[in-house]
C-alpha cells in the first residue's frame, strides 16, 4: 500500500479488500509481476493505493484489457478489480467472454449492490424491494427486472477455472477471503483459465446506515440472495 | 534485404504488412468491408513465427479496448474496422487518446448513417480528424490511395504513433481494401524486446510505479494536461503534414482530393488538360494535420479549388479554411457507395469555373 489517504466512506470494504490484495502481493512476492486494472467507479483511483503498475479502464472494459496485457505479457500476473455496475451491467459482455475464452487473470468483484461513487443508485445487483435513488420505492422486479448473479453464470463457462463468493465484514471473513485470494493467485500461475472471486460488500452511504448497520443489514439481506462459499472449485493444487 | 513483390488486396497488405512491422498485437472484430484483415492474419498465425497475437474479439468495443491495455504495456498493437464498427470504438479511441497511447486503428470506410451500405465511401472524415469521440484530442490521421500505401503506412504510422505517443487513423475506403494492386513489401522486422519506460510491464524495485489513466478530477491539473495536447498536436501540425502535387505549377484550377477520391481526380486532371483546362491537384496524405499552410498559397495561384470527396462534403470545410476566402471553393462528391466518375468531377470544373 502507498501512503495516500484512501477515498472511501467510514465502514466501507474496499479498503479492507485492498489491503488483503496488496498484502497477497506482497507475501507472494508478486511486486515487479503484477499489473492492475481498476474500473469506473468508486475503486477508480485503486491506482493511489497499491505500489505496483496499473492501468485505468473505461467503464467495464477492465477484462477487455485485461486480456490484451495478459496475452502480450504472459508471465505477469494480470487482475482487475471491479464493482457491481462496472463488472454485471456495463461490462457484462466484457466479463462473461473474457471468462468465456478462459484468460488468465483473476477478477476480483466487490458487489454492494449499488452505484456507489455516483450517489446510490440501483445496479444490476440491487435485490428485489432495495430502494436506491433510482429505484426510491424498492426494486419492482416486474418492470426493473432481478438482480443479476453474474458469478453464478460465470461458474457455468467451461473458462472459469475458480470461483467463489466471500465476505470482509468480519475477522473470520477477513481470513476466508484472504485464503480465496491466495488461492486463485497461486492458480492464476497454472494458466488454467479465469479466476473470479467475488467479495460481497457493504455501502454504509448508499444504504443510507452506519457501518455496524450495514453489515448486519448485508448479512439478514445480502448473503440469502447471495450466498457465501465456492461455486467453482478445480483439483486441489499440485503438492509444491 | 530487397522488397518482395505481390498482388493483393489493400486488406490483406495491411494484414501482411502488420506482420513485417514486428506488430506485437491485432484485436479485431469482422465487418465488411475490411473483413479480409482478420481473416488474413489468422491463416497466416503469425504467432508460430513473429509470436504476434491475434484476437477476434466478442465486439469492436473490447477489441478497442484491449488495444488499450496492449498499447499501456508499451506494446506495438491495432485494430481494424469499417464505419459503424469505428463508432463502436470511439469511447476506447478517446481513453487511447486521453492516455496518450500509440496504436494503429484501420478504418475502411462504408457509406452512412446508420447500417448504411457496404460500398466504399469517404464520409467518415469529420469522425477521423475532428475526434470522434469525446474531450478535446486528436488523431493522425494518414489516407492511403493505393494498396502499396495501405501496406506502407503500417510501418509510418507506428514510427508517428510512438514518436508522439499518439493513436494513428489509417482512413482507406472500401475500393482501396478491396482491390488488387501489385504491392512491394518490406523485409520482416523483428519484434521490439524494449518497453518504453512509461509501460505498465510490472513494477521492478528500480522505477516508480507506472500508471496509465485519462482522469484527473482536479481541474486545474486537467488544464495543463489539455494544452500539454494542444502543443502536440501544433508540432504535428507543423512536422508532420505530408501531400502530393499532380500538375499543380502552372494549374488554373485546383482539385483536392484524398484517397479514391484523388486516383479519380488525377484521371480528372488529364481529361481536362487534354481539353485545355489547366487543372491541378493537391492530394493530402495527412488529413490530420491537413496541408492547411499549401493550400493557402496555392489559393495565390489558382482562380478557384474542388473539394472531391465521397460524402456530402466535409474536407470541403477545411479547405474554406485554408483558403480563407482568397479564392471560390467548391465541393462535389457522389455519397451512399458510389465513387465519382473522373468525366463528373470535369464536368463540374465547367460548370463551377469555365460557365459551361
Amino acid at each position: 500500500m502507498t501512503e495516500n489517504t484512501l477515498s472511501y466512506c467510514p465502514g466501507c470494504g474496499h479498503g479492507t479488500a485492498h489491503r488483503i490484495i496488496a498484502e497477497i502481493i506482497s507475501e507472494e512476492g508478486l511486486q515487479s509481476e503484477a499489473i492492475g486494472v481498476s474500473p469506473v467507479g468508486c475503486s477508480v483511483f485503486m491506482y493511489n493505493y497499491l505500489d505496483i503498475d496499473w492501468q485505468e479502464a473505461a467503464h467495464g472494459r477492465a477484462p477487455a484489457v485485461a486480456t490484451a496485457i495478459k496475452r502480450l505479457l504472459p508471465e505477469k500476473f494480470v487482475f482487475t478489480y471491479q464493482g457491481d455496475g462496472d463488472l454485471a451491467a456495463i461490462g457484462t459482455a466484457e466479463t462473461i467472454h473474457a471468462c468465456n475464452r478462459g484468460e488468465n487473470i483473476l477478477i476480483i468483484f466487490i458487489n454492494n449492490g449499488i452505484y456507489g461513487m455516483t450517489g446510490g443508485q440501483m445496479a444490476p445487483t440491487t435485490l428485489p424491494g432495495m430502494k436506491s435513488s433510482t429505484s426510491p420505492y424498492g426494486r419492482d422486479v416486474k418492470t426493473m427486472g432481478f438482480p443479476l448473479k453474474i458469478t453464478d453464470i460465470v461458474a457455468t463457462l467451461p473458462g472459469s477455472y475458480y470461483v467463489t463468493r466471500q465476505s470482509v465484514h468480519t475477522a473470520a471473513n477477513v481470513k476466508k477471503t484472504k485464503k480465496a485470494i491466495r488461492k486463485a493467485v497461486q492458480y492464476q500461475k497454472l494458466n488454467k483459465g479465469t479466476c473470479l472471486v467475488e467479495i460481497v460488500s457493504n455501502c454504509p452511504s448508499g444504504w443510507k446506515m452506519t457501518p455496524v448497520q450495514s453489515n448486519k443489514w448485508m448479512e439478514e439481506n445480502m448473503f440469502p440472495y447471495y450466498p457465501l462459499g465456492d461455486l467453482k472449485t478445480p483439483e486441489e493444487l499440485p503438492t509444491k | 534485404m530487397e522488397k518482395e513483390l505481390r498482388l493483393m488486396k489493400g486488406n490483406e497488405a495491411v494484414a501482411e504488412a502488420a506482420i513485417r512491422a514486428g506488430v506485437d498485437g491485432y484485436f479485431g472484430y469482422p465487418i465488411t468491408p475490411q473483413t479480409e484483415i482478420i481473416e488474413y492474419l489468422m491463416e497466416a498465425n503469425p504467432s508460430q513465427t513473429t509470436g504476434m497475437i491475434v484476437l477476434q474479439a466478442e465486439s469492436e468495443i473490447a477489441a478497442i479496448n484491449m488495444v488499450y491495455g496492449g498499447a499501456a504495456c508499451g506494446k506495438k498493437v491495432m485494430t481494424s474496422s469499417s464505419s459503424p464498427g469505428i463508432s463502436l470504438k470511439q469511447e476506447g479511441i478517446t481513453y487511447i487518446a486521453g492516455a496518450e497511447l500509440p496504436c494503429l486503428i484501420v478504418n475502411v470506410v462504408r457509406g452512412g448513417p446508420g447500417l448504411g451500405t457496404i460500398q466504399p465511401a469517404q464520409s467518415d472524415y469529420f469522425q477521423a480528424t475532428k475526434g470522434g469521440g469525446h474531450g478535446d484530442y486528436h488523431l493522425i490521421v494518414l489516407a492511403p490511395a493505393s494498396v502499396q500505401e495501405m501496406a506502407d503506412f503500417v510501418d509510418l504510422s507506428f514510427e508517428l504513433a510512438f514518436k508522439y505517443r499518439n493513436p494513428v487513423m489509417m482512413l482507406s475506403d472500401g475500393a482501396i481494401g478491396q482491390m488488387m494492386e501489385k504491392v512491394y513489401l518490406s523485409p520482416q522486422k523483428e519484434r521490439s524486446k524494449t518497453a518504453p519506460d512509461w509501460a505498465t510491464t510490472g513494477k521492478p524495485a528500480t522505477r516508480e510505479r507506472n500508471i496509465i489513466t485519462s482522469l484527473d478530477l482536479d481541474p486545474n491539473r486537467q488544464e495543463v494536461f489539455n494544452q500539454k495536447l494542444v502543443a502536440k498536436y501544433n508540432e504535428i501540425r507543423e512536422k508532420e503534414v505530408r501531400f502530393e502535387e499532380f500538375q499543380c505549377s502552372d494549374a488554373e484550377y485546383l482539385l483536392v482530393a484524398y484517397g479514391t477520391s484523388a486516383r479519380v481526380c488525377q484521371k480528372a486532371v488529364q481529361i481536362a488538360r487534354g481539353q485545355g483546362i489547366k487543372v491541378g491537384l493537391l492530394r493530402p496524405i495527412t488529413l490530420f494535420p491537413f496541408p492547411t499552410k499549401r493550400i493557402n498559397e496555392l489559393a495565390d495561384k489558382v482562380k478557384g479549388m474542388l473539394s472531391v470527396e465521397m460524402s456530402a462534403g466535409q474536407m470541403v470545410e477545411d479547405v474554406l479554411l485554408a483558403v480563407n476566402g482568397k479564392v471560390p471553393v467548391y465541393h462535389f462528391g457522389r455519397m451512399g457507395g458510389i465513387v465519382t466518375t473522373p468525366e463528373e468531377v470535369v464536368d463540374i470544373i465547367k460548370s463551377k469555373f469555365i460557365g459551361g
